[in-house]
């Protein structure tokens, strides 16, 4: 029997893992944009191994939103990164900063 | 008869008053003429009603003591306007109105060609009105009133010629000099006020005794213990050195010479500067019965009567060295009262009045007369061109000089006499310095006579075609002053100093073991005998002897004095210093006030304040914004981190405050586990 931990643990190594992609990432915005629907799965992966150790089936339910969400929110990134490389000519993590104060 | 004296006094002190508000308000529908004749009218009607009061009280017992209004009211205190009238007051308010009324008269000749002509007769007017409210006064406040009312038309006076550099200097000088001896006289008053309960006067006087008996000791500073009347007696008697011009408070009254020298013989001569002795002996009750404060008294009185008087004469200005005879005098009035032989202080006091007024209006008179020039090096013969002048200035000389039977012989060898005679800490050491200062004072009385009015001719030759007497205004006064400077000493001096029961009356009060004046009293005889007298005793050779050398260095030998100046050079450098008091002040308080003043201009207010504090708040704020400005860098990565971080942070914090649902124990528990 794989204890709970051990999937929360899993979700956590997901979890870092994304979170390191998002800050170590200097080059691609796209890589970006997988990393954090790498840290939707992280999540994901706790809500199923709550639901399942808990018996309650409001956490499966909540993963399909997730997931629908996280459909919708990518198809909108990619939109964004299109027009950004139309309008910039790159899509160079390092050279987004105009949000610089 | 005290209804009739209180109409008399209201009368007295509120004329003058009145001649100042009509010669300062209303001078442009009076006129110069209708200002001098307004003001000198009401002068006349107060010097009558004095010489009425004056006759009531010394020669029917009369007397005055009570309250005219009530001034102000502060819980339990009370302050009111009041009249003290007594055998002291009678005779100071002669002195005030008679010298007041004379130097009026002068000024419409020495002032003739001023502009400021009414604005002169104003402040005279108001200055006889503040020193009226100062010697009728029935309490401390009122006292303190008159003595603030002196001061500041002292201060106006001496700065009447307001376009001269000199003459601001001066005037700001002496207003801050007494500001010093206020300060302290305004804390003798509310010491006073805490340990009596009362300003009045009769009270305070009657608890006197009883606060010395109980032996209240007071902590000025850490650690001593100084009996309350001690501390009173001082701190009022700072007060007097700053009017009076006692060492070292005195280096304001030379400087005051730079105003018209009519006000120089009414304020800084006759009036005004007595006002400290006044005090001291209205305050006989306090300080007889403090020996402390009798022997600083004694001894600064008697300092000064030696050291200003010497340098008197070294000045080559003719009101300088009167100036510094003024010093001299008072020092010699103050070394009276503290010999305790207050009635012989307020008798030189008297005479002085009148033969320093004279002094310094036959001064005045040869100043007018030589086109405003005071240089004693460039007079001499004058004696052919102004005989009154010359033979009025010769009374006051030979008063001032204790020469018989003047009348300064009777008060100035009864003063030398006392402090002789004193029992008193000290008074050997004053003994020497008042006898020794009879030679000084006539030394550099007649250095000035010989100078001006005899010798050669040093006058430019322009300023002799019009020299000539002045005007009969002018010699009126001199002549009117002449008179009582030659009399009223041998006339007074019995009934003043000597007899049982004297014309003072029991105003001044004196302990029977300090009683100098009772020992001396056995040995007068008459004015005569006491002038013949006179021919076997110090004091009048030493001022014979000043005399002399006067005459020998100034009018015989006037070469000598180059010489003897050569020979003493560093004594004469010390005197020329006036021992340095001056630059003493200048450097150490002008100067040290000034580096002071811009110490915190420039440290505290401008680098601390306003550098630190208000721009350094906006420079704390930039520098901020800069440092936070490098977080906000643009990268989408730096903001994700940053969130992370604070995740963390807000669940450390969580985790920290809160055991019961911490997320590590969340983690650990078995509570999740599936048996």
């Amino acid at each position: 029997m794989i204890s709970l931990s051990s999937y929360l643990i899993l979700g956590a190594v997901l979890f870092g893992l994304s979170i390191a992609g998002i800050v170590l990432n200097r080059r691609n915005i796209i890589t970006l944009l997988m990393c954090v629907e790498l840290m939707l799965l992280a999540v994901n992966t706790n809500f199923i191994a709550f639901a399942h150790y808990l018996n309650d089936i409001a956490g499966e339910v909540f993963v399909f939103f997730i997931l629908t969400v996280a459909a919708a929110e990518t198809a909108i990134g990619l939109a964004i990164i299109v027009l950004v490389y139309r309008n910039r000519n790159t899509i160079d993590v390092a050279a987004l900063d105009s949000l610089k104060g | 008869m005290s209804e009739t004296i209180r109409t008399l006094s209201l009368i007295m002190v509120c004329a003058p008053l009145l001649g100042s508000i009509l010669a300062g308000l209303f001078s442009k529908i009076l006129g110069r003429k209708g200002s001098h004749r307004a003001t000198i009218g009401l002068m006349l009607v107060s010097l009558g009603c004095a010489i009425a009061i004056w006759i009531l009280v010394i020669f029917h017992g009369g007397s005055y003591v009570g309250t005219i209004y009530v001034w102000g009211l502060s819980g339990r205190y009370h302050f009111d306007i009041g009249f003290m009238i007594d055998n002291l007051t009678a005779w100071l308010m002669i002195v005030v109105t008679f010298v007041s009324t004379l130097v009026h008269i002068y000024s419409i000749g020495y002032m003739a060609d001023d502009d400021g002509y009414t604005r002169f007769f104003c402040y005279m007017s108001l200055f006889t009105f503040a020193m009226l409210m100062l010697i009728t006064a029935n309490n401390f406040l009122q006292l303190y009133f008159g003595w603030e009312g002196v001061g500041l038309v002292s201060y106006l006076l001496i700065g009447f010629w307001y376009q001269k550099e000199t003459a601001v200097f001066g005037s700001l000088k002496a207003f801050l000099v007494n500001r010093v001896g206020d300060f302290g006289f305004i804390i003798g008053i509310a010491a006073v006020l805490t340990y009596f309960n009362t300003i009045d006067y009769q009270t305070v006087f009657a608890n006197a005794q009883r606060l010395f008996d109980a032996n209240t000791t007071i902590s000025v500073f850490p650690g001593t213990h100084w009996s309350v009347l001690t501390v009173i007696c001082i701190t009022l008697f700072i007060g007097a050195m700053g009017k009076s011009a006692q060492m070292p408070l005195h280096v304001w009254l030379p400087e005051s010479m730079e105003g018209p020298t009519p006000i120089s013989a009414l304020i800084h001569a006759a009036t005004m500067v007595t006002a400290g002795i006044f005090m001291l002996a209205r305050m006989s009750p306090l300080f007889e019965l403090s020996q402390t404060a009798l022997t600083l008294v004694l001894v600064i009185g008697a300092t000064g009567a030696l050291f200003t008087g010497m340098v008197g004469v070294v000045q080559h200005d003719i009101k300088r060295v009167i100036a510094y005879s003024t010093l001299s005098q008072l020092g010699y009035m103050t070394a009276a009262c503290g010999a305790s032989a207050f009635a012989a202080g307020i008798f030189h006091l008297m005479t002085h009045a009148c033969f320093k007024a004279l002094l310094f209006l036959a001064a005045g008179s040869v100043i007018t007369a030589m086109h405003h020039e005071q240089d004693l090096r460039k007079m001499g013969g004058l004696y052919k061109y102004m005989p009154i002048t010359y033979i009025t200035f010769l009374v006051g000389a030979l008063a001032l000089s204790a020469i018989p039977p003047f009348a300064g012989f009777y008060s100035k060898d009864a003063i030398i006499e006392a402090v002789h005679n004193s029992t008193i800490p000290g008074h050997t050491y004053s003994y020497y310095c008042v006898l020794f200062g009879s030679f000084v004072t006539a030394l550099y009385i007649f250095r000035a006579f010989f100078l001006a009015f005899h010798g050669k001719e040093r006058i430019p030759a322009d300023t002799k075609k019009h020299l000539r007497e002045s005007p009969w205004v002018m010699w009126v006064p001199l002549i009117a002053l002449a008179i009582p400077s030659t009399v009223i000493g041998a006339l007074l001096a019995y009934p003043l100093l000597y007899k049982a029961n004297s014309l003072f009356g029991n105003s001044i009060f004196v302990l029977p073991k300090y009683d100098v004046l009772k020992g001396m009293a056995a040995n007068y005889h008459g004015w005569f005998s006491y002038a013949l007298h006179a021919f076997i005793t110090w004091p009048f050779w030493f001022a014979v002897s000043g005399i002399f050398t006067a005459w020998f260095c100034c009018w015989y030998m006037p070469n000598i004095r180059e010489v003897i100046t050569r020979r003493i050079a560093w004594f004469y450098y010390i005197l020329v210093k006036k021992y340095g008091f001056d630059d003493f002040n200048q450097i150490v308080f002008a100067h040290g006030g000034r580096r002071l003043g811009q110490f915190f201009y420039y440290v505290t207010d401008a680098k601390f304040i306003d550098d630190y504090l208000v721009n350094g708040s906006g420079r704390a704020i930039q520098w901020g914004a800069r440092m936070v400005r490098r977080i906000q860098s643009g990268y989408l990565y730096h903001y994700a981190f940053a969130m992370i971080i604070g995740l963390l942070v807000f669940l450390g914090w969580l985790e920290i405050t809160d055991t019961h649902i911490g997320l590590f124990k969340l983690l650990t528990s078995n509570y999740f586990t599936v048996e």
